[in-house]
């Protein structure tokens, strides 16, 4: 016991010492959380348009007024043609384009009918949809204001928004931002540690000591857990102060679920470490194998349930987006383990798989 | 210029002859490529309804099988109680709750007026956002269609409508896979040349092979040049390679020139394999550089508009963002292979690029000391 406290204690002063490591692992959350929570968003805001309006009456103004003092749009050119509309998207800062069809309001008045044409350069679809929904809204309810208590059996949808009523991005990245730096810190940076000591020689000299295997791994991987914890409770800390993200369910469950999310991302790194012999194959193997698909098939950014098919399959057998599901659940919807059994039990069901893997695979002997 | 041939010779060696390395480099791109475009996707496709109908009326029906007939929705199970519904969506099982107040045709009919709940589940905000979009759409063409039905012309008479057309250019499908396709193969060359560049210098050094290189006759701008260049040749066929999967998996448009695409390419990985280098000469050992590198690459990744739109970022974020070449480079792409730019359109973005990768080169070269 007194050799693997020994043992520990060098592993904590390697990781002190290294003063650069160390600052990165614990402004990375701090910076990420300041980049996802103000810089990051999805909500459109000033989207720059073009306006073509051959007729410029009352009625074409009116409605243009209403779109630019929306605030989703400004008005960043006026066109005299429709053929002006292609050159001006090339460039590529006008994102969409209203075209309004000559003498809108007299044909609305004669007719009860006019028509606008609004273009969306969807080279970005993303955009050009919600941009063309938004225009489009904004167009009906002028006109419903126009047509006011005329219009017979109106159906009214009245909506809440559950669990986020201000339909909040936080409450989507932090439990992202959780599984993603948890691990980083935990998989990449145990397969280095431990890859460093076989590509130095020095592995060698740990093996010859009178420290048994299994305390080598375990005095490895211990100080990260404890450097994984603290960074998941800054995380935690900041995203309740700073963006108001509560935390309806019990702590205790929320840390003994990340405690368990922790394990499982060591037992993964050991396994890396234990493949491969070089830093640079073990690094590129976490952060190419791990860590984009931690961020895109976890659901931390994109949806699970809109991917084909496939993919889903594949999802479901990445374990970070149990954890998010189960964090969320946690935090969002104050549920007890009673609603999160099953993702706990995969997950701890990915930690002995894991473990069990690299112990069958380590070897005593270098090469 | 034969000196650094050889430099460039050793480098490839040592690349080719790591076996683990080689299916790094060209195969995990290619898979995640295909599988990462697949998966980045906005589009709602299954949204789970369960329905709570207290009203059970010739109209509710027809409403609810409005939403069963789009494509959009799923009904996942219908119940004469809103708790039951609420705990299916504490479950996880459904995004969305319709709820049908008892008396709510007789209402419609008597008043003229009727209200519907939807309760969505809006932990994530934008998924809510397009489901109530969706939502509130289908109940206006319902809504429209009763209209016309149970109207009489003159209920009718003294209504204004507006026809609204909409076409998206570019994309007119509103495919998403076209948009994502060029991101994420910038994103990919980028990991591989700023991991292989950044690690490089650094595992010279951790291993002590940088002593006997500072011993050889070889000068800064030599060594700098052959280390930079097998990975500049590396990342270049791996964007050839990751366009023409683009090309024939996923069909992305190819408007503009290649030629131009493969110019800017050019400068751009001379940007990042610039950077990789200066992050290698300011750091002592292969996780410092790995950690720093990875930091740089998190931050200019999510500020890349890749994933979202620089143009909803506050402004000093987009002022901030000129110093990302990911930024420029993903605009480069985007506009070219999508739109088919020219060279006027993007020479902003290109001579920002041809500037920064003259300051950090120079920077890189300077910050470079041939002593241990």
């Amino acid at each position: 016991m007194k050799r693997f406290r020994g043992f520990v204690i060098k592993e904590f002063y390697h990781i002190f010492r290294d003063y650069r490591t160390l600052l990165i692992l614990f402004g990375m959350p701090a910076i990420q959380l300041m980049l996802f929570g103000y810089v990051l968003t999805n909500e459109i805001k000033d989207a720059k348009i073009a306006i073509c309006d051959p007729s410029k009456d009352v009625v074409t103004r009116k409605i243009s007024d209403k779109i630019l003092s929306s605030g989703y749009f400004i008005l960043e050119r006026n066109l005299s043609t429709v053929a002006e509309i292609e050159p001006v998207f090339r460039q590529g800062d006008v994102k969409l384009a209203l075209v309004y069809e000559p003498g809108f309001a007299g044909k609305l008045e004669k007719t009860g009918m006019a028509r606008i044409q609004i273009i969306g350069d969807a080279s970005d679809p993303n955009t050009a949809n919600m941009l063309v929904n938004y225009a489009s809204g904004i167009i009906s309810n002028y006109l419903a204001s126009a047509n006011s208590g005329k219009a017979p059996l109106q159906i009214i949808p009245e909506v809440r928004m559950m669990y986020n009523g201000e339909l909040k991005g936080v409450y989507m990245f932090i439990p992202g931002l959780m599984a993603m730096l948890l691990m980083l810190i935990s998989a990449l940076m145990t397969s280095l540690s431990i890859t460093k000591e076989k590509e130095m020689g020095t592995m060698e000299l740990l093996l010859v000591s009178p420290i048994r295997p299994s305390q080598i791994i375990i005095g490895k991987v211990f100080p990260y857990v404890f450097l994984a914890f603290i960074d998941a409770c800054i995380i935690l800390v900041l995203g309740n102060l700073i963006f108001g993200m509560p935390i309806l369910g019990s702590i205790f469950l929320l840390l003994l679920e990340s405690f368990l999310y922790i394990c499982m991302a060591l037992s993964l790194g050991i396994l890396i470490s234990t493949i491969t012999n070089s830093q640079q194959v073990a690094m590129l193997l976490s952060l190419v194998a791990l860590m984009l698909p931690t961020i895109l098939l976890s659901g931390f950014i994109f949806p699970v349930e809109n991917m084909p098919m496939i993919l889903q399959v594949f999802c479901h057998i990445m374990p970070p987006k149990y954890y998010i599901t189960i964090i969320k659940s946690i935090m969002l919807q104050g549920n007890g383990i009673e609603y999160v059994w099953r993702e706990t039990i995969i997950l701890a069901g990915f930690t002995a798989f894991f473990l069990a893997l690299s112990i069958k695979k380590f070897n005593i002997r270098l090469a | 210029m034969r000196t650094i041939l050889y430099i460039i010779q050793k480098e490839f060696l040592q690349v080719f002859r790591n076996k683990s390395m080689l299916p790094i480099i060209f195969v995990v791109p290619i898979v995640q490529l295909i599988i990462l475009v697949n998966a980045a996707t906005y589009e709602m496709k299954h949204i789970r309804v369960s329905v709570v109908d207290l009203d059970l009326s010739g109209t509710s029906r027809k409403l609810i099988s409005k939403f069963q007939g789009s494509p959009f929705y799923q009904i996942q199970n219908t119940s004469f109680s809103y708790r039951e519904a609420e705990d299916e969506m504490k479950r996880g099982n459904a995004d969305m709750i319709l709820q049908i107040q008892d008396g709510f045709e007789k209402k419609l009919l008597t008043e003229g007026r009727a209200k519907i709940q939807f309760v969505i589940n809006a932990i994530n905000g934008q998924s809510a956002g397009l489901i109530n979009a969706y939502s509130t759409m289908i109940l206006l063409d319902y809504n429209r269609e009763m209209l016309f039905e149970n109207s009489t012309p003159a209920m009718m008479a003294g209504i204004k409508s507006i026809q609204t057309d909409y076409s998206y250019w570019y994309n007119p499908k509103l495919n998403y896979k076209t948009y994502m396709v060029p991101g994420i193969l910038v994103l990919l060359i980028t990991i591989i040349a700023l991991l292989l560049s950044g690690m490089n210098i650094v595992r010279e050094k951790e291993i002590g092979t940088i002593e006997q290189i500072n011993v050889t006759p070889i000068n800064k701008i030599q060594f700098i040049a052959g280390k930079l260049t097998p990975f500049w040749i590396i990342a270049l066929f791996e964007l050839a390679f990751g366009l023409s999967i683009g090309k024939l998996l996923f069909n992305i448009p190819m408007e503009g020139s290649l030629w131009l695409i493969f110019l800017s390419a050019s400068v751009y990985l001379f940007v990042i394999l610039s950077f990789g280098l200066l992050i290698s000469t300011i750091t002592q050992t292969q996780q410092q550089s790995m950690l720093v590198s990875f930091f740089f690459m998190v931050v200019f990744i999510l500020m890349s508009g890749l994933f979202t739109s620089i143009e909803s970022m506050p402004l000093w974020a987009q002022n901030l963002d000129r110093l990302n070449p990911l930024m420029y480079f993903i605009k480069i792409m985007r506009m070219v292979l999508l739109k088919g730019s020219g060279f006027a359109d993007i020479s902003r973005y290109f001579w920002s690029l041809v500037i920064y990768a003259c300051c950090i080169v120079s920077l890189a070269i300077w910050r470079y000391r041939k002593v241990a």
